[in-house]
Order: structure tokens, then C-alpha cells, then sequence
């Protein structure tokens, strides 16, 4: 009983307003951290509408850019050039990191897996314009002359380690029973992993692989020296090509009104693509990535 | 069906087996029915098809160096370590010191975690301690679409926005009530280091709020419970039953940042203002080693010239591979093997 | 038709760690043999011996004979061989998620190469009738995905995709251990007449299960065969005194 006596007499000192007081402020600076990311988020988008929906017309959409001084012309050609860069960076890209993820899911549980696995991790943080001077040395001085091809090999190399380590980590939600089944079925491994574990998975892949994508489409730095921008229309993959944020980048350093105007059109452009893969990404993840997998 | 081995069902109850009726599956019949390949060949083929898809990860960084290493040995035979030590960029005379780069990537990077960090750990916290519940997945979405704008788009918001903004009012602000410390001396441009410290920070919050996020989340809610329990309140439980156990990945998290914000290129070209001085003043305009390769390479006549921007490139390259590993193992420590995404 | 399976000297590792030794077991044509032991004794990897589904896991092997009719199982063919003519059926039902329940059925055949429609309807009507799931699901074959069944469902769809194959022997891994017992009894059910047409191995931690589908059991331990005898013989008069523990509950 003494002892009980002496643990009342130390009376634990009242929530004191001191620590209440800093549990508001706390809450308070963390709120306004919030506040303070989300405007610039929100005054980006703003201006983005605001400059640039006024730009866009059926001419910004279908016709190639005018010589300096003049009104009007578009950035057609820039859009098309992204989607060839584009394609052909998801050409060769998308295989080989699906299958480097389906190497790294179902046969890199081991130290050589982990080299891969930590070595795609490096790869994604190497900076953009590295990948470029890359890719020039690789496409541009092989070819003698900057190309479209270029251009897609720079932005293959930055979409390879995302997609992979995307593709991994779908691969392992796919519950083993699942391969077993398969397997004891007396289907082939490489077929069961095809047919039933990437099928299965599929959804979680398309996630990943639109991540890579809008990242891909937004690149500039490994543009600069590998499709190098072409006022013209190109369809030939070895030639000079113009993309859509390289055409923002040359309007928004020029000192022309007009081409701040397109580049800000361009730029709304550009994000509202985005914008709609990810969030699309968004609702087909939040429908779960493995739609009925226990 | 003559043939057909499995016989009419018997379901109701067991029945004598008519043995003429149900035939033995040798594989005379398996045969036509499944043509037996040779899959173990295919196994084979497929194994080493995605095994090269994995050593192309491997490829891409071994090439990656190599790359860099032989194209940059021109330079690095003219001028070795003082290549880092010098200061004058010089095309025309051929002389070439990397220095003002060096200092305008540091100084950019670490203005930039100044100011992102104490945001990016507020909004981490915010999102996974206090939020209320239903505003907790659109915030993060939100915040994690700040990491999906393009590079190029920060840059022109802060040509046109950010810019004008500092030049107008932030500046002179700064100048007069901080003038005498030497950070924000001479004329207000706008464009300059303080511009490309500020586009940056807003570029690596995402990253580092997001992993922060992810190492909170994994830390134990009996952690929480047992500091609530002994009547903490909310901040008291948040720093010591959380922060302090997700201290070593926040940290990873945020070199992660600065990995970022050391390679980020061309919002920082479109607004720093690419003049290869050292100066004390953030008001100054400055050069970075990624803006100043995304300016000169296509334009680099002369081989030393081209050497010397592949060997700031190399330089560059180490210095983010580094810190990217450190981050990486920070992270990997706390989350177990699950390691993060740079740009989730 | 079953066959028989003939088990020499089989032993098998996870890396290291021995998991079976020395096992060896004569288990007879068209009848249910059920393996019992406490979990952890081998009992699992013994039946995946049996169609080489334990060297899937990785550093797993074994070695030792093993022979299903006159077909040689680590000898001279290939593992897919082997397990298109040995069905399983797994602890958990493991439908495959993304296909159609008649998908689920025709998967073996399909992935194996089998093209022929007209035939293929007919192999998955009769696997779910032999698996008696035909009357519950035949009005939306095509239409639900196997995940959408219950869990009892589930099994017996997993059994009808097995069966679909044709196989000679039916290996069931703990086949009713996730399931609830009205479930289990149309199962056990099942593999009654089941071995009228195929060879049953059943592993189960569940005595009475064990006794009463089938005719032959076999005690594991530790990695070894203690007995293997008629399952009346092991349940009523075992000649191992470890046997005995186990079946009257001193441990386990």
C-alpha cells in the first residue's frame, strides 16, 4: 500500500498548454505545407488554361510553324513527331522491360537478380540528359546526322527500368497458386507465365507501362541532341524530327510573343495527354490491379 | 465417343466399371490430343530471352560509362582533377574548367532541399497522421501529380510566373530586410540561382513527400499505440513513435530528392540564366553541369570542347549514381526490400 | 483407367534441408490412397514428388524412382509429360482469375494446344459433370469467371479443370482443408467415384477423412514413411507404436 501511496503523490503535471499549444501549431504548419505544394500545382494548371486554351484552334492542330514575324501556324508536326518518337521508344522499351520484369518476378530470387533489380533502381534515377549524350553517341554518330530513331532509342533507355521494376511487383501480387495451378496441369513454364501469370497480372502492367509512357512524353533534355527538332513535317525515322517539348522549350526561350503564346497552347496540350494517362492509371488501380485474385 | 476415356458420368453413387465401355488413356489417345512438344526447348528459349531482357539493364549502364568514359578521356588527358578546379569556360581559346558548374548545381540542389524538405516531411505527415481520411488518397494524388508535370512545363510557368513574381516583389523584399547577409545583393533579374533553387524544390517535393509517406506508413501502428497510450498527444506521438523510427528513410528520401534535383535539366536551363560565374548572391545568375550540356553539346564544335561536356556528364553521372545508391539503401533499410520508386 | 504408382528410395531436398528419406510405396490402381502425418512431415512434398511439381520451387530436387504405370517419372520425360498425366489438386482452390469457369476447364488443353472447339465443349461438359459442378454452372460457363464461385465450387471446378487433361492419377494436396464441411462432403463424395476411372492420392491432416475415403494410408513422420498399410489396419491395429501416438492423438 505504501508504494501505491507514493505513486500517487508524483501527480503526472496536467497536459500542460505548452504541449497542447504545440500540437496545434504542429498541425497547423503541417496544413500549411499542404497549402503551400498545392499552389503551385494549382497556378501551374491555372495558367496553363488560362494562356493556353486561347491559343488552341484548328490551326495549332493542323498546320507546321510559321517563319518568325508571321501569325498562325501550329504545331502539327511537333505532335506527330512525338508520337513516332514515342512509338518507337514503346517498341523497343516495352518488351524489354516486360521482360526484364518477368526475368526479375519469376527467375531473380537470387544475387543475380538483385544485382539487376538495384541496377534498374540505379538506372532510373541517372539523369535525363545523360541518357541523351548516350543515345547521341549510340544512334547520332553511328548515323551521322540527329534522327527521330535517336530520339526514341534516348526515351526506350529511360523507360526500360520503370517498366521493369512495375512489371516485377505485378508479378509478385500474382499468388503462387496460380503458377502451380498451371504448372500442374502440365503446361509449359514458359507458357504458364505467358498465358496465366502475365494475363493475370495485366492490368497492374498496363499501370506501369502508362507510368513510363507519360514520363517518356514529357522528356525534353534527351530530345535536344538526339531528335534535335525540325520545323517540317517527318515521318522518315532517320531524319531530324520535331517533339512536342522540344517545340515548347525553342518557343518558351524565344523572344516572340506568338511563340510564347503556341508554347503555352503546347503545353496545355502536352499535360492534358498526361494527365489523362495517369489518371486513368489512377481509376483502373483503384478497380484493383488484379481483378479477381483473392 | 467411342473413345472418350473419362466415360458417361456416374454420379449417382459408385457403379460396377463396365470395362469394355470405359477404355484405358495410354497415350494413344494423350497423344493426338496434345501434341507433346518440345517444351523443354522452348523453356529454354524464353528463359534466355528474358534473361537478355534482364542483362539489358545491365548493358544500359555498362554502356552508359563506357560511353562517358571514352568520349570524355580527351578532356580528361588536357586537364585531369584541375578540370573541376578551374573556373573559365572557355570554347574559343579551348580552355575548359568545370567549376561554376559544379557550384551552381550544389548551390541549386541544396537551396532547393532547403526549401522542399520542411514542405515534403509537412505534407507526408499531414497526409498520413492528420489528414482526415477522406481527403487523404486525393491529396496524395494530387501531390503525386506534381511529379507527373513535365520538366519542360515548370519551365515555362517559371519563365512567365515565377519569374516576373521574384523580380517584382519577392526580391526587393529580400533585399531590403536581408540584403546585408550577402545572399541577396544586386539587381533583381528574377532569373538566377534563387529562381532555379525555388522551380526546383517545387519539382522534388513530390519525390521526397511521397517516400516519406511510404516509410511512415511501414512504421508499426504499435509503435503509434504504445506512445498514445502513455498519453502523448498527436505531435508527441508523430515525432517519437514515427519520425524517429522513419528517420533513416525520410533521410534516404530525401537524397533521393537531391539525386533529382542534381540531374533536373531543363527547368533549371530556362531559368538560371546560363552564365558560367561563381557568385555569392543568389540573386546572380549561375550554370549548372546538366543546363549547361543541354545548352552547348548540340552547338560543340571541336573535339576537347565535346570531351569537355562529356566529362562534366560523367562527373554528373557519378555524383547522382552515388547518391541515388545511398538513398536507395536508406529507403531499403526501413522498408525491407521493398524498395521505393523514385518517381511513384 | 488408373495405373499404379511405384515409389523406389525417394528422397528430396529444400536446398540444404532433407525433407523425404528413403521412401518407398506401391500405391494400387484405381483406388484412394491418403497420406496422414502432422504438418511439417513431408507429406506435401511427397505427393508433389510425384508429378515433379517440388522441383518448381527453387533449390528444391529430389531423387530416387518413381514410376507411373510403365512411364519412368525422373527418368527419360520431360516434367510437362509427366503432369499432363498426373492431375493435382491444390490445397487452396486456385482458380485462374481472369478466365471464364469454362476457360478454367479447357485451360490444360487449350495451353497445351488443343484446338479442336467441338471436342473441347464436350471435354469441359464432362469434367464438370464427373466433378458435379455441371448443374450449378452450366447456365454461365462462359459468362462468370472461376473466382466468382464458392469456395466448395472453386475446388470441384479445380478438380474438373485437372480432369480435363485426362489423366491417369489424381493427386490431391489437402484438398478439403480450406473448405467448410457440407464442401468437403460432396468432395469426399466426388473421390469416391472418382476411383472408379483414376488413381487417388489424397493428402489430408484429417484422420477420419482419411478413413473414410480411402483404402490404403500411408503414416509420415519426419520426412519418412513410418507405415503403409490398408487403411483399416493403420486405424484399428497399427504395428508402429508411433503410428499409434498419432492416430490416438498423444501428439500432433
Amino acid at each position: 500500500m505504501a508504494n501505491l501511496e507514493t505513486t500517487a503523490d508524483i501527480s503526472l503535471p496536467q497536459l500542460s498548454l505548452y504541449r497542447r499549444g504545440t500540437n496545434v501549431l504542429v498541425t497547423l504548419m503541417a496544413a500549411s505545407a499542404v497549402i503551400l505544394v498545392l499552389l503551385p500545382l494549382g497556378a501551374v494548371f491555372g495558367y496553363l488554361i488560362y494562356k493556353g486554351i486561347g491559343s488552341i484552334n484548328l490551326a495549332f492542330l493542323t498546320q507546321t510553324p510559321k517563319p518568325v514575324g508571321e501569325a498562325g501556324g501550329g504545331m502539327a508536326n511537333a505532335i506527330a513527331g512525338s508520337a513516332l518518337i514515342l512509338l518507337i521508344a514503346s517498341c523497343i522499351g516495352v518488351p524489354v522491360g516486360i521482360g526484364g520484369g518477368i526475368y526479375l518476378a519469376e527467375y531473380g530470387r537470387n544475387r543475380f537478380g538483385n544485382l539487376i533489380r538495384f541496377t534498374a533502381d540505379v538506372l532510373n534515377g541517372v539523369p535525363s540528359i545523360i541518357v541523351g549524350i548516350v543515345a547521341y553517341g549510340l544512334v547520332v554518330l553511328t548515323q551521322g546526322h540527329f534522327s527521330a530513331l535517336a530520339g526514341g532509342v534516348a526515351l526506350a533507355i529511360m523507360m526500360v527500368p520503370t517498366i521493369t521494376r512495375a512489371t516485377e511487383e505485378m508479378l509478385l501480387l500474382v499468388p503462387n497458386t496460380v503458377r502451380e495451378a498451371a504448372l500442374g496441369l502440365g503446361v509449359s513454364r514458359w507458357r504458364t507465365t505467358l498465358s496465366i501469370t502475365l494475363r493475370t497480372a495485366t492490368s497492374g502492367i498496363i499501370t506501369g507501362v502508362m507510368l513510363a509512357f507519360a514520363r517518356a512524353a514529357g522528356e525534353t533534355a534527351p530530345l535536344l541532341f538526339t531528335a534535335f527538332g525540325n520545323q517540317y513535317w517527318n515521318w522518315n525515322t532517320s531524319q531530324p524530327t520535331a517533339a512536342l517539348p522540344l517545340q515548347i522549350f525553342t518557343y518558351a526561350i524565344s523572344p516572340f510573343d506568338e511563340w510564347h503564346r503556341q508554347a503555352w497552347a503546347g503545353a496545355l496540350i502536352l499535360i492534358v495527354l498526361i494527365v489523362l494517362a495517369v489518371s486513368a492509371v489512377r481509376v483502373a488501380a483503384s478497380r484493383g490491379m488484379l481483378k479477381g485474385a483473392n | 465417343m467411342g473413345n472418350y476415356a473419362l466415360g458417361a458420368p456416374r454420379l449417382p453413387g459408385p457403379q460396377p466399371v463396365d470395362k469394355s465401355k470405359v477404355t484405358d488413356i495410354s497415350r494413344a489417345q494423350t497423344g493426338p490430343l496434345i501434341q507433346s512438344g518440345s517444351s523443354r526447348l522452348a523453356d529454354r528459349a524464353f528463359y534466355f530471352a528474358i534473361l537478355a531482357c534482364g542483362l539489358c539493364v545491365l548493358a544500359l549502364v555498362g554502356l552508359i560509362i563506357f560511353e562517358l568514359v571514352t568520349k570524355s578521356s580527351l578532356s580528361w588527358h588536357a586537364f585531369g582533377w584541375k578540370f573541376f578546379f578551374q573556373s573559365d569556360w572557355d570554347p574559343v581559346n579551348d580552355q575548359y574548367g568545370a567549376l561554376p558548374f559544379v557550384y551552381g548545381t550544389i548551390v541549386s540542389s541544396i537551396l532547393a532541399l532547403v526549401l522542399a524538405v520542411p514542405l515534403a516531411v509537412g505534407v507526408a505527415v499531414f497526409i498520413t497522421e492528420m489528414s482526415p481520411r477522406w481527403l487523404r488518397v486525393p491529396l496524395a494524388f494530387t501531390t503525386e501529380l506534381l511529379a507527373a508535370i513535365p520538366s519542360v512545363i515548370y519551365g515555362l510557368w517559371a519563365i512567365f510566373v515565377l519569374v516576373p513574381l521574384l523580380r517584382e516583389y519577392v526580391e526587393p523584399w529580400l533585399a531590403r530586410y536581408f540584403g546585408w547577409s550577402g545572399l541577396f545583393e544586386g539587381a533583381p533579374y528574377g532569373i538566377g540561382m534563387l529562381a532555379a533553387g525555388i522551380i526546383l524544390a517545387i519539382m522534388v517535393v513530390p519525390i521526397i513527400s511521397s517516400i516519406t509517406r511510404e516509410v511512415m506508413t511501414a512504421v508499426p501502428q504499435q509503435q503509434r499505440e504504445a506512445v498514445l497510450a502513455l498519453g502523448a498527444t498527436r505531435w508527441e506521438m508523430i515525432r517519437t513513435g514515427v519520425l524517429r523510427n522513419a528517420r533513416a528513410g525520410i533521410m534516404g528520401g530525401v537524397i533521393l530528392g537531391l539525386g533529382r534535383a542534381l540531374g533536373e535539366t531543363m527547368a533549371v536551363t530556362m531559368v538560371i540564366g546560363n552564365r558560367p560565374e561563381i557568385a555569392r548572391s543568389l540573386f546572380a545568375p549561375g550554370y549548372t553541369m546538366a543546363s549547361v550540356i543541354a545548352n552547348e553539346f548540340s552547338e560543340a564544335t571541336g573535339d576537347l570542347y565535346l570531351s569537355a561536356l562529356v566529362e562534366v556528364g560523367l562527373a554528373l553521372f557519378i555524383v547522382t549514381i552515388l547518391v541515388n545508391m545511398a538513398a536507395q539503401l536508406l529507403v531499403w533499410t526501413v522498408t525491407r526490400g521493398t524498395p521505393a520508386r523514385a518517381n511513384g | 483407367m488408373g495405373v499404379s504408382i511405384q515409389v523406389d528410395k525417394l528422397n528430396a531436398w529444400f536446398g540444404k534441408t532433407q525433407a523425404l528419406y528413403d521412401i518407398d510405396m506401391k500405391v494400387e490402381a484405381n483406388h484412394a490412397t491418403a497420406v496422414i502425418g502432422p504438418s511439417g512431415c513431408g507429406k506435401s512434398t511427397f505427393v508433389r514428388c510425384l508429378n515433379r511439381m517440388h522441383e518448381t520451387i527453387p533449390e528444391a530436387r529430389a531423387t530416387g524412382r518413381v514410376r507411373i504405370g510403365e512411364l519412368d517419372v525422373y527418368n527419360g520425360t520431360s516434367a510437362t509429360q509427366i503432369r499432363r498425366r498426373i492431375g493435382m489438386v491444390f490445397q487452396k482452390p486456385n482458380p485462374f482469375p481472369t478466365m471464364s469457369i469454362y476457360d478454367n476447364v479447357a485451360a490444360g488443353l487449350k495451353l497445351n494446344g488443343f484446338r479442336d472447339r467441338h471436342r473441347l465443349d464436350e471435354i469441359v461438359e464432362r469434367s464438370l459433370q464427373l466433378s458435379a459442378l455441371w448443374d450449378e454452372v452450366k447456365d454461365f460457363l462462359k459468362k462468370k469467371s472461376g473466382a466468382s464461385l464458392s469456395g466448395g465450387q472453386q475446388q470441384r471446378l479445380c478438380i474438373a479443370r485437372a480432369l480435363a487433361v485426362q489423366p491417369q492419377v489424381l493427386l490431391m494436396d489437402e484438398p478439403c482443408s480450406a473448405l467448410d464441411p457440407i464442401s468437403t462432403g460432396k468432395i469426399e463424395e466426388l473421390i469416391f467415384q472418382l476411383k472408379e476411372s483414376f488413381t487417388i492420392v489424397i493428402v489430408t491432416h484429417n484422420m477420419q477423412q482419411a478413413s473414410r475415403v480411402a483404402e490404403f494410408t500411408g503414416f509420415f513422420l519426419l520426412g519418412k514413411l513410418i507405415e503403409f498399410d490398408k487403411t483399416e489396419k493403420i486405424f484399428t491395429n497399427p504395428s508402429d507404436k508411433r503410428t499409434e501416438d498419432y492416430i490416438t492423438g498423444r501428439f500432433g
